[in-house]
């Protein structure tokens, strides 16, 4: 068992536990994006911040993938945690205004403006599609490509992925997929109200099974049909 | 000494360096020893070598005198450089045609050659030999200097200056543990920029447990402007060689890996070399010198990715992965390699460890400051006269590596910042020159001491296009795992881009400044952590340069394209067509012998012009 | 087709088929072919049992590799801070000019790629500009056309060589 110091209150903690997984049992709300209990750890969303250490040497540190240690001090709503989760969440609605996940997380930590350019790339780069395409799905069909500003997930070749085989894992655990919102007004781009809750994706794309944007392209739903004709021949030669 | 023999013992291996100590005091036979690194190359090392075989081979004088070709020296503003024992003469910025005189008059008749002499450009005295050269005057180079004693790619020519003499006494005279202490004792800490204590990192890695442990050496040097540990594997590989060895003997590793860059083919060519010729004599592999320790060591090469060389990444592409950082804790020290203890050290950290286990602890912590021990080597580049590396103690002020080694800034122009650390370090400004170099007084200054890059900027550099640089950078290398560093050097760089673009606005500082602050807070690794330290020192000490491109829509030091233009100036154009005719736009009217005219509409800026005037007619405004 | 699949079998042999080597096996196609071909990458996969996707993710996250065909003649352009500060990407600009790309592309007629690189450790004699193996020191604007004009009559020499 370990000893550590969440909020000022001693608990603890059993070996390899992280620090969120430690919140959790104490009923510590802390707000998650790229984590799913039914997935691997990933650290990318930078929401479950927390404060560790101690005057003058403290440091924020993702508890989703940091882990319990002996006589840590750990602090889970102070100012730097919460101005620093609030420029995370002003970063995700600049790129997937969209979301209502987002504009709930935005609404739920009083991001009130949005002051980068919009950009309606819709994907985060989570990467929960991936985990839950490789871990819960057995397929792998996607993955992260590229590093830096140009990262991104999508198919091998950026063509339709022999792996995949229409599941809809991807567009099930998808934070921007899930539900989509209509609400933010043109000049805000923050909603900070609910007005809708249709998946409007699927109405869109009713046949298809498969919908990623300029994140991914199976070549099903975004390209032309000779393309696609192009792409399955490729495909056929191959095998 | 019959070179495929292998050294089955301590005893023989001192005999074989005495052997070669003896050799080389004895040589009688001048000596020219030619700088020869990368950079040298690129300026003719190879053919003035070849030109000096010619000259030898006509005359028949192989018995007369001899060439040794060596890594770089250092100071590289004179390469090719030249320095003939006995004598030590140094010839500066040699060419092929000069080898014939070389030959017939400094060597045969050791008369010298005026013009090949360095010439100090504010004395005007000529130097015959380094010691007389200011650029030497203040360096320590206890690291460095003995690159311009041997050819790297002759594990003879170690032996002849006493290397692997500190292996022997590590494996003889002393226990694993208190080579850690020692190293502990003499306060090294890692030269690879964080400053971690080497001494600990050593006896973390030796207590963890683990039935396999590996020693790394990370040559992935992707700091621009920072090249010592090219120039230390290009000229001296068995000295870091033989401190990896010794290394890993007090850890109790028995493998290791030497991860060096794809960008680095010289230094990666001397490395394979020596880590062969160091086998074949059985100072490498199974019961080293017939003890019974073993050690193999790998070469691992990188990829082209600048975050491999945070050590979490650098393992990760060692196993075949995504250089992707990971959590820390557990430490690499703890679980590292293949989740096995692991000790990662930067190419000149391990450099330091021969001569420290040579001299003594005490020796080594005679030098530098109280928190920083021993000297450093620095890359003084940019802006600079006298460009090279620099190897100087701690403790050693800005001002003095700058002006008294590095010569002042060319052109006279006006000093304006010095930028340290690299990507992740900051810009010092000219109030600030007499800081003393340490890690923490670079720090509190709001740089890092990094792995030394020591890039020197003047009046016509502008602080804001350097944080776009920077910002350029530092979006492209991020791995793209933590939200904070992607998204986040991408923002800050489109609102630098847009405020060097003249699009900048009021509350543009205030944005940058606290995004900064949420991308340092935020992320995981020391990429992103330190990604906003080039945005925050330039606003921090030149927030006027800001304000004016926001404001003003100027650019002072006349550099972002949108905020300036080129102009010619009457008075002192001759009429000669040089511009007109480079002009790639068409941009530029006139006529011989007629004052010229730049058409601004058509001009795109690109500085041909400015680069072709003879007479500095034309000026940016 | 099968001499290449020979040749990538043979890299892969080199290392014993150890999937810790990928990197290593990738730079060694990456030399030989000039670039990644999708067909060497399917085989990889295939001997190596490692899912393509994650080879793909390999291969697009290192700097060195390309999935496209470069050019015979590779131009680097140094943009370390030594070389900015002294002028690089004026000269950038000039070669994207004069060959009518911009970096990270390849001339259509497949004779000259651009890239750039953030440092080759050369910043004495910056700005540098490296064209296959051949380092070129302080570059001016001016010096482009030139050192163009010398791989372009390389060429056109080769070219009639292999013609007689």
């Amino acid at each position: 068992m370990i000893t550590l110091k969440l909020n000022n209150v001693d608990v603890k903690a059993e070996e390899g536990w992280t620090l969120l997984e430690t919140a959790k049992f104490y009923g510590l709300e802390i707000p998650t994006l790229c984590y799913n209990e039914g997935l691997s750890v990933y650290g990318g969303c930078r929401l479950c911040l927390v404060e560790i250490g101690e005057e003058p040497n403290t440091k924020l540190v993702s508890s989703c993938t940091y882990p319990a240690e002996e006589g840590l001090v750990v602090r889970t709503g102070t100012r730097r945690v919460i101005e620093t989760r609030k420029m995370m969440i002003e970063l995700m609605l600049s790129l997937a205004p969209n979301s209502k996940t987002i504009q709930d997380l935005a609404s739920k930590f009083g991001v009130t403006q949005v002051r980068f350019k919009i950009r309606n790339e819709e994907c985060i780069l989570c990467g929960l599609c991936v985990r839950m395409c490789r871990e819960q799905m057995d397929g792998r069909a996607i993955g992260f490509q590229n590093r830096g500003h140009k990262r991104k997930i999508s198919t091998p070749f950026d063509m339709r992925s022999e792996e995949c085989r229409l599941c809809g894992g991807c567009i099930y655990i998808c934070p921007a997929c899930q539900l989509r919102c209509q609400g933010p007004q043109p000049d805000t781009d923050v909603c900070n109200a609910c007005l809708t809750m249709d998946p409007t994706c699927l109405d869109v794309y009713d046949e298809l099974q498969c919908w990623m944007y300029d994140a991914g392209r199976c070549g099903t739903c975004v390209r032309e049909e000779p393309e696609i004709k192009e792409a399955s021949q490729a495909l056929g030669k191959k095998k | 000494m019959k070179k495929t023999e292998k050294i089955k013992s301590i005893e023989k291996l001192y005999k074989t360096i005495d052997h070669h100590i003896q050799k080389r005091k004895s040589e009688e036979t001048p000596v020219l020893t030619v700088s020869a690194g990368t950079c040298g190359r690129a300026r003719g090392s190879m053919r003035v070598i070849e030109s000096l075989e010619k000259v030898i081979q006509k005359e028949n004088l192989k018995d007369q005198v001899r060439i040794r070709v060596t890594g770089c020296h250092g100071f590289c503003e004179a390469e090719p450089n030249i320095i003939l024992q006995p004598h030590n003469f140094f010839y500066q910025k040699v060419q092929p045609k000069d080898a014939k005189e070389i030959i017939s008059e400094t060597v045969l008749n050791d008369k010298i050659i005026e013009r090949l002499l360095y010439t100090d450009p504010s004395t005007e005295t000529k130097a015959l030999n380094e010691d007389e050269i200011e650029f030497y005057k203040k360096q320590r180079r206890i690291v460095l200097g003995d690159n311009a004693l041997i050819d790297p790619t002759e594990i003879g020519d170690y032996f002849s200056i006493g290397g692997y003499r500190s292996l022997a006494k590590a494996l003889t005279e002393m226990k694993p543990e208190e080579i850690i202490e020692t190293i502990q004792k003499s306060g090294l800490r890692g030269r690879g920029g964080a400053g971690f204590p080497t001494g600990n990192k050593w006896a973390f890695a030796r207590k963890a447990k683990g039935d396999t442990k590996y020693v790394i050496c990370n040559a992935d040097e992707g700091d621009p402007g920072a090249y010592m540990d090219r120039s230390l594997l290009e000229g001296n590989p068995h000295r870091v060689l033989e401190g990896m060895i010794i290394g890993a003997y007090a850890i109790g590793t028995k493998e290791g890996y030497i991860y060096i860059r794809d960008e680095y083919p010289l230094a990666l060519h001397h490395i394979t070399l020596a880590i062969e010729q160091a086998k074949e004599l059985g100072l490498l592999g199974e019961s080293i010198l017939g003890t019974d320790f073993s050690l193999d060591i790998h070469i691992a090469k990188g990829a082209g990715a600048f975050v491999c060389g945070e050590e979490t990444a650098l393992i990760a592409s060692i196993e075949g992965r995504v250089g992707e950082p990971r959590q820390r804790p557990p430490f690499p020290a703890v679980k590292g390699l293949w989740k096995q203890p692991t000790n990662i050290n930067n190419v000149e950290t391990w450099a330091n460890i021969p001569i420290i286990l040579q001299k003594g602890a005490d020796w080594f912590s005679q030098i530098g400051t109280n928190g920083s021990k021993g000297t450093k080597i620095f890359s003084l580049v940019g802006k600079i006269n006298n460009t090279g590396l620099v190897e100087v103690p701690m403790g050693i002020t800005l001002r003095e590596i700058i002006f008294d080694i590095g010569g002042g800034i060319p052109g006279g122009k006006e000093f304006k910042a010095v930028q340290t650390g690299g990507p992740s370090g900051g810009c010092i400004p000219k109030e600030k020159l007499n800081l003393p170099i340490d890690y923490e007084s670079l720090t509190a200054a709001g740089s890092i001491m990094g792995s030394g890059g020591m890039i020197v900027m003047d009046e016509n550099t502008c602080m804001v296009d350097v944080a776009k640089y920077f910002l350029n950078f530092l979006r492209d290398e991020s791995c793209g795992k933590c939200l904070s560093c992607r998204e986040g050097t991408q923002r800050m760089w489109e609102i630098v881009k847009d405020i060097t673009e003249g699009l900048g606005k009021e509350g543009d500082i205030e944005l940058l400044v606290t995004l900064a602050r949420a991308v340092k807070d935020a992320s995981m690794c020391g990429l992103g952590q330190t990604a906003a330290n080039p945005v925050l020192s330039t606003v921090r000490y030149f927030r006027e340069e800001y304000e004016a491109h926001i404001k003003d829509k100027k650019c002072p030091a006349g550099v972002c394209k949108n905020l300036i233009q080129y102009l010619i100036l009457e008075e002192k154009c001759t009429g000669c067509l040089a511009c007109l005719k480079i002009c790639s736009q068409e941009a530029i009217t006139g006529e011989l012998k007629k004052v010229h005219i730049i058409n601004q509409e058509k001009c795109i800026k690109c500085g041909a012009c400015f680069e072709a005037c003879n007479f500095d007619a034309i000026i940016i405004e | 087709m099968d001499a290449e699949r020979q040749k990538v079998k043979s890299f892969i042999d080199k290392y014993n088929g150890e999937k810790r080597a990928l990197i290593a096996i990738l730079q060694d196609i990456q030399g030989e072919f000039n670039y990644l071909p999708s067909e060497s990458l399917r085989l990889v996969s295939e001997i190596l049992g490692i899912p393509l996707i994650d080879i793909i993710s390999v291969a697009t996250f290192y700097r060195s590799f390309s999935l496209e065909p470069r050019g015979k003649h590779l131009v680097t352009v140094c943009l370390g801070t030594a070389c900015h500060v002294r002028g690089g990407p004026k000269i950038l600009e000039e070669f994207e000019r004069k060959l009518n790309l911009k970096a990270g592309q390849t001339t259509l007629d497949k004779q000259f790629s651009l890239e750039t690189v953030a440092c080759l450790g050369c910043c004495a004699i910056g700005p540098v500009v490296v064209v296959d193996d051949d380092y070129h020191a302080q570059t001016t604007i001016r010096k482009v056309d030139s050192i163009l004009k010398k791989y372009r009559a390389k060429e056109k020499k080769n070219e009639e060589n292999r013609k007689n």
